[in-house]
């Protein structure tokens, strides 16, 4: 286990170090950020003006190293529009992402783990039928188009809940749906396939030969074991939806991470999408590790190194 | 001449003969397979109707006519609704079926684009790692995880907006960055593929390095190829349409199913046909590509069902 976790932490780092070079030569895929920064038809001097501010004039490496000197320090530099530390500004908004992806989150488990048992416990009947039905339409609906019509229907016909803000928990509840049910299909068939396997093995055919209740077998016996991936996909799939929130966020005007990267893509504010995109895939990579160390704690014959 | 078992031996049995040719057997599960089946037919519905936009529509999908602006579409109970303007026309008068019909060509051209981008990307790296294992195997491995671990979405709209958008900047973003499922599933259909015996046999005869990959591996994993090229090309079209709804994807006045939600965003509390009639258009042909690549698995692999 120990190697396991050596290993794992090892490809965790190295990970970690390219995203942040990736991110880093992000803001140069136009060639020079100065004149992205200035905008078309900029004067000459303005450009100078603003590769000295920025420091686009030192070397590529130096710029590098500084930067990720700063993040490591929790220091990302200022923001170019928001006038204070980008370190302060992505704080005060992470936690309102995580809320949303928690709660949606939540709700995908909610819907898909009982969907998923249901239909691997009758196959082919009509709860399979509809389970299918729920992932393949979930895998088909735009995120956005869906969260518009949740607010047409939920917010403007039936008046049951706010549309849009981020003041009271009421206001999470239609962008925590919109979001989790993105990733409902995949939880859900994923549920399924694991007790369908778990279902077809010895021990639970032992379970049952000893005249255990069916629900006994069902959830003491066989649920444990197949809710083990889902448990490590739950986690990679709460990092890609912190990613994913800055659709629903900017829609339903959300005042988190999501919301603030799309306003520093509309302002070309470099700095603060740089650190955004970086803290976001390191949460990720962290989700990824606690989910592999876990499985591996859980299931000794992942621990091949 | 006694009648040997030897004398037969290449010579097909009553049975072999009347048995159903492998093609065969496809041929009849496809034909039984409803989700291949509706789904085909709605894509090649989809597929006909962007090709022939400029003969079924008589409008130009840029051709504003303020004067004729948010006619309601024709199963709405309003005295405007006008069989003329089928799906109505939006709120700069400009027919709404004509834009549907030409939206269809960019979410068909941005889908087959980055399909194909991230197609060669992804098949690539994937066979590469499966058939060779070991370092490069680490290395392609820790590639897919670096990939993974960047947020799609964030990643294509911070690119696209330092660049500037266009229709080949959003393919090119997008072909870019979603190769990672093409190179875990061939990665592993190549790992199945490579212990099997006449992979040995090509390389005791000599076969080089690149005749096996493309003779031998190749046609054997091809199906899986075609059903995760089905799927990336519902991940592209849905990719592109929230880019576009962003305001980072096509511009304006293009026609892209996204955008013109996007341009609806705004009249959606009172004519709400704006979003819902693109929405839908989106819902169906991701749908329907949907199934068609889930039908494609089920009938070349039906192991692979569950």
């Amino acid at each position: 286990m120990l190697a396991f976790t050596a290993k794992r932490l090892g490809i965790a780092l190295l990970v970690a170090l390219t995203v942040s070079l990736i991110t880093f030569s992000m803001i140069y895929v136009s060639g020079d950020p100065a004149i992205a920064i200035a905008g078309e038809g900029a004067r000459a001097q303005d450009i100078e003006a603003i590769r000295k501010f920025y420091g686009f004039d030192r070397p590529i490496l130096e710029q590098y190293f500084s930067w990720l000197g700063g993040a490591l320090q929790g220091d990302f530099g200022r923001s170019f529009t928001l006038r204070q530390p980008v370190a302060d500004v992505i704080a005060a908004r992470l936690p309102v992402t995580i809320t949303l992806g928690a709660l949606a989150i939540a709700f995908a488990l909610v819907l898909a783990i009982p969907l998923g048992v249901l239909a691997a416990v009758r196959p082919n009947s009509i709860a399979d039928r509809f389970a299918l039905t729920v992932a393949v339409v979930g895998q088909a609906m735009p995120t956005f188009w869906f969260a518009l019509t949740l607010i047409l229907w939920l917010g403007v016909y039936w008046r049951l809940l706010p549309i849009t803000g981020s003041d009271s928990w009421l206001n999470f509840i239609m962008p925590a749906i919109a979001l989790g049910y993105y990733v409902t299909p995949a939880i859900m068939r994923l549920t399924r396939a694991g007790v369908l396997e778990v279902l077809s093995s010895d021990y639970i055919r032992t379970a049952r030969a000893k005249g255990l209740r069916p629900m006994t077998v069902l959830f003491k016996h066989a649920l444990r074991n197949a809710i083990i991936p889902v448990v490590s996909l739950a986690a990679v799939q709460f990092g890609f939806m912190l990613g994913g929130s800055i659709v629903i966020e900017t829609i339903f005007q959300i005042n988190g991470l999501g919301y603030l990267a799309w306003e520093s893509i509309q302002r070309k504010d470099l700095p603060t999408m740089q650190a955004i995109v970086l803290s976001l895939s390191v949460i990720y990579v962290l989700l990824t590790l606690v989910a592999d160390l876990l499985n591996a704690f859980l299931d000794p014959r992942l621990r091949v190194t | 001449m006694v009648e040997t078992g030897l004398v037969r031996a290449g010579i097909p049995t009553a049975a072999e003969i009347l048995a159903p040719s492998p093609a065969a057997v496809l041929r009849r599960r496809a034909l039984r397979h409803w989700g291949l089946l509706i789904g085909g037919t709605i894509l090649a519905i989809i597929i006909v109707m962007a090709l022939l936009a400029p003969i079924i529509s008589p409008f130009d999908p840029y051709d504003q006519q303020l004067g004729r602006k948010l006619i309601p579409p024709i199963w709405h109970a309003s005295a405007k609704a006008t069989w003329v303007h089928p799906l109505g026309t939006d709120h700069l008068g400009r027919d709404y079926l004509t834009r549907l019909l030409y939206g269809a060509q960019i979410s068909l051209l941005i889908g087959v684009s980055a399909m194909l981008i991230s197609g060669v990307i992804g098949t690539t790296i994937g066979v590469l790692a499966g058939y060779f294992g070991g370092r490069v195997d680490m290395v392609v491995n820790f590639i897919v995880t670096t990939r993974l671990s960047m947020p799609v979405v964030l990643v294509a709209l911070a690119v696209v907006s330092i660049i500037g958008s266009s229709l080949t900047v959003v393919i090119w973003v997008l072909g870019l960055l979603i190769w990672d499922r093409f190179a875990v599933v061939m990665r592993s259909a190549t790992q199945q593929v490579r212990v099997r015996e006449f992979i040995t046999a090509a390389q005791a005869v000599g076969c080089s390095t690149p005749r096996i990959l493309l003779t031998e591996v190749a046609p054997n994993v091809v199906n899986h190829l075609i059903v995760v090229a089905t799927l990336e090309m519902a991940h592209a079209i849905l990719l592109e349409a929230a880019l576009s709804f962003l305001g980072l994807g096509v511009q304006p006045p293009t026609p892209s199913w996204g955008l013109m939600i996007s341009e609806a965003k705004g009249l959606m509390f009172f004519d709400p046909w704006l979003i819902t009639i693109p929405g839908v258009a989106l819902f169906l042909l991701v749908l329907s590509i949907n199934m068609l690549g889930d039908g494609l698995r089920d009938v070349t692999a039906p192991e692979n069902r569950n």
